[in-house]
């Protein structure tokens, strides 16, 4: 009989039962809320005269359309009268059944795939969900960790369990060395760039690898927050001495002997050496480029020194419909190099790419010049922790320095829920996870890249070879 | 949950891949803290300009689309957020059924919690669907799960695959809390072990 996967181990230790159409109901160790998809589900809960099974396992946050601005003012600060409905519901709902709420005040609030990490909430081996698809970020951890709807929302407070079908096993290796400038972020691009946005559907993806096993935890949070934009439910990476590093100590991290013996238990969370995935690619880091994308779905992408791809090249009618249709709502014309496009926005955030991490990349190359007088620049630290960690290191000032905007914590413009979002037409260089029509406000063009492309691009004005880069004389 | 056994409705043609949940229910109206009412901004930004006046030639502002309960439509459909407002809002609208090569996981899972049938199809069979459905009012589509059959306005019929907890769910509109509530027992089982792993 084959080994097993890291997946197969993180189901299987968490089967209640197994139905013969095979469909488990599967044991949900964390629950993180956040203020968007869980009133309804509070409501529900409500209405059926039902109470949370395991209050305590949950944690809420409200991150989606909290402002980054005037924070100090609170709640009646909010001038969205819907926005802080929601915000206020969520503090009731939480109060009322007796959830743990990180209010909007409080220095640990932040984006829920940034914040749940930070305390240790986050821990390998665990089933963690959200009603929030990039739920996948905590899959870095060697978490089973994924993005559900506002019903199972309401199934997991009632049950603390869900109704599951097993999804196949897809490694993704990822090996040689990433080259410099080449981030997690690249690497998550290149690998939705060939497998495309439906290629890990139906899959839980394992990253593997030398470049996985160099990057940092942020970098492995980047790498997995995208694994939904491949369509896959959930990305993991096997915990190792960097996972255990990043969670000793924080809040919700096991204590003492209880610490010992949960370490020697993740460490047996790997995929075994004669597991049998159903699918299996290899790419090789040190072959990539850092990328851009160029259209309206993050599969999308091109190397920065590349061109507008030409929709009359491609020979399937519906990709080339596609891309018209992309290339259209983007106003670029196939051929341009992609460094000749020029940007009005630079949007420096979101789950995917706000951790200090990454905001030190881009304060490294906002440090050597000043943003192009036709941009408007901005920095959303993804936590107040890591708004706070930032400001201890200076990074607060260098970006100021530079002409960026210094924001309070949240999801911001990454889906532009909130006050934070591009006017028609406005074209973006952005840090965060999407790139479709209308996601960063009503005829918005948006180009995902990595931290320190946007910075570089916000200094130059277009789009820029990281790996070329000189500051400004 | 509004049961679903057979469908017979007009099909509306929506001939483009990766819909995301971004275009099905665009953000502005996630602020709701209800599930009812967002028919009105189904597909907004496809449907309506900024003013708010209609685009013409979207296909639910057409007269023959305006009644259409099925939607048939291309690969990857519903991908992106995991926000169940996009079923909402098609339920709102009167859409009951998705016709499509393939889905988007959390979205696919999101329609059976809401008594909308998605349907995966190959891509010949969904092309010949959406030659049907372009035919306009006259190109009704009949659905029937219990069957698990779809008629076509010339007679001929697909057969598709559900899964049978789905169905069941479906067709008897079930609430699925209530059933995983009936198994309690198996759940107190389960948390016992727990306290072997006291992190958890």
């Amino acid at each position: 009989m084959s080994g097993t996967t890291l997946y197969d181990k993180i189901w299987d230790a968490h089967m209640v039962e197994a139905d013969s159409d095979g469909n488990s109901l599967l044991y949900i160790d964390r629950h993180l809320v956040h203020e968007v998809t869980s009133p309804q589900a509070f409501e529900g809960l409500r209405m059926a005269g039902r109470s949370p099974r395991a209050p305590h396992k949950t944690l809420a946050v409200a991150d989606h359309n909290i402002p980054t601005t005037n924070r100090a003012g609170g709640l009646d600060a909010i001038d969205d009268p819907e926005s802080k409905l929601q915000i206020e519901t969520l503090e009731k709902n939480c109060a009322e059944f007796g959830i743990d709420y990180l209010p909007m005040d409080d220095i640990r609030q932040g984006i829920v795939h940034v914040a749940g990490p930070e305390q240790g909430f986050t821990l390998p081996g665990l089933t963690i969900v959200c009603g929030d698809s990039h739920t996948s970020t905590h899959g870095a951890f060697g978490a089973l960790a994924h993005g559900i709807g506002t019903s199972e929302v309401e199934h997991v407070l009632a049950t603390q369990t869900l109704i599951q079908s097993k999804a196949k096993n897809f490694r993704i290796n990822v090996v040689g060395q990433a080259p410099a400038h080449v981030t997690a972020k690249d690497i998550a691009l290149a690998i939705i760039g060939e497998i495309g946005t439906a290629g890990g559907t139906g899959y839980v993806l394992e990253y593997a690898g030398e470049a996985i096993e160099a990057l940092s935890m942020e970098g492995r949070m980047t790498l997995c927050n995208m694994s939904i934009e491949a369509g896959a439910r959930a990305g993991l990476v096997a915990p190792d001495e960097k996972t255990f590093a990043f969670l000793k100590d924080r809040p919700r991290a096991p204590k003492g002997a209880d610490w010992d013996k949960a370490v020697a238990y993740w460490q047996t969370l790997t995929s075994d050496d004669d597991a049998v995935f159903d699918k299996e690619i290899t790419i090789d880091a040190a072959a990539l480029p850092p990328l851009v994308t160029w259209g309206t779905s993050p599969q999308d992408v091109i190397s920065i020194d590349g061109h507008v791809p030409d929709p009359a090249a491609i020979d399937d009618e519906a990709r080339r419909k596609a891309t018209e249709r992309a290339l259209d709502y983007m106003g670029l014309q196939a051929g341009t190099p992609m460094q000749e496009v020029t940007i009005d926005r630079v949007f420096i955030g979101s789950c995917t790419n706000s951790r200090i991490e990454d905001l030190r990349a881009a304060a490294a190359i906002a440090q050597t010049g000043k943003v192009a007088a036709s941009v408007n620049a901005m920095v959303v630290p993804g936590s107040g922790l890591v708004k706070q960690q930032a400001e201890a290191e200076g990074l607060d000032k260098i970006f100021i320095e530079a002409g960026f905007d210094w924001r309070e914590p949240g999801c911001s413009m990454c889906l532009a829920m909130n006050a934070d979002k591009l006017a028609p037409g406005e074209r973006c260089a952005s840090t965060s996870n999407r790139n479709f029509e209308g996601r960063q406000g009503r005829g918005g063009r948006t180009h995902l890249v990595s931290p320190e492309m946007a910075a570089a691009a916000a200094l130059a004005g277009h789009f820029v070879d990281i790996r070329d880069f000189k500051a400004e004389a | 949950m509004e049961k679903f056994d057979k469908l017979t409705g007009i099909a509306a043609p929506l001939d483009i891949i990766n819909v995301d949940t971004d275009m099905i229910i665009p953000k502005q109206f996630l602020k709701t803290i209800q599930r009812s009412g967002l028919g009105k901004n189904l597909f907004d930004e496809m449907r309506y300009t900024p003013d708010g006046e209609e685009i013409a030639d979207f296909v639910l502002n057409q007269a023959a689309y305006r009644e259409a309960q099925i939607l048939v439509a291309g690969d990857n459909f519903g991908c992106g957020s995991s926000r169940e407002h996009a079923p909402w809002a098609l339920l709102d609208f009167g859409i009951r059924c998705i016709i499509a090569p393939s889905f988007a996981d959390i979205f696919y899972n999101n329609c059976f919690k809401n008594g909308i049938l998605p349907i995966v199809l190959p891509q010949a069979e969904v092309d010949k669907l959406m030659d049907d459905a372009k035919r306009g009012a006259n190109a009704t589509i009949s659905v029937d799960l219990e069957n698990q059959t779809i008629n076509g306005p010339d007679g001929g019929t697909i057969s598709f695959e559900v899964d049978g907890f789905r169905k069941q769910c479906l067709m008897e509109g079930l609430d699925d809390i209530g059933l995983t509530l009936q198994k309690a027992q198996a759940i107190n089982a389960y948390e016992e072990t727990l306290d072997a792993q006291p992190w958890r």
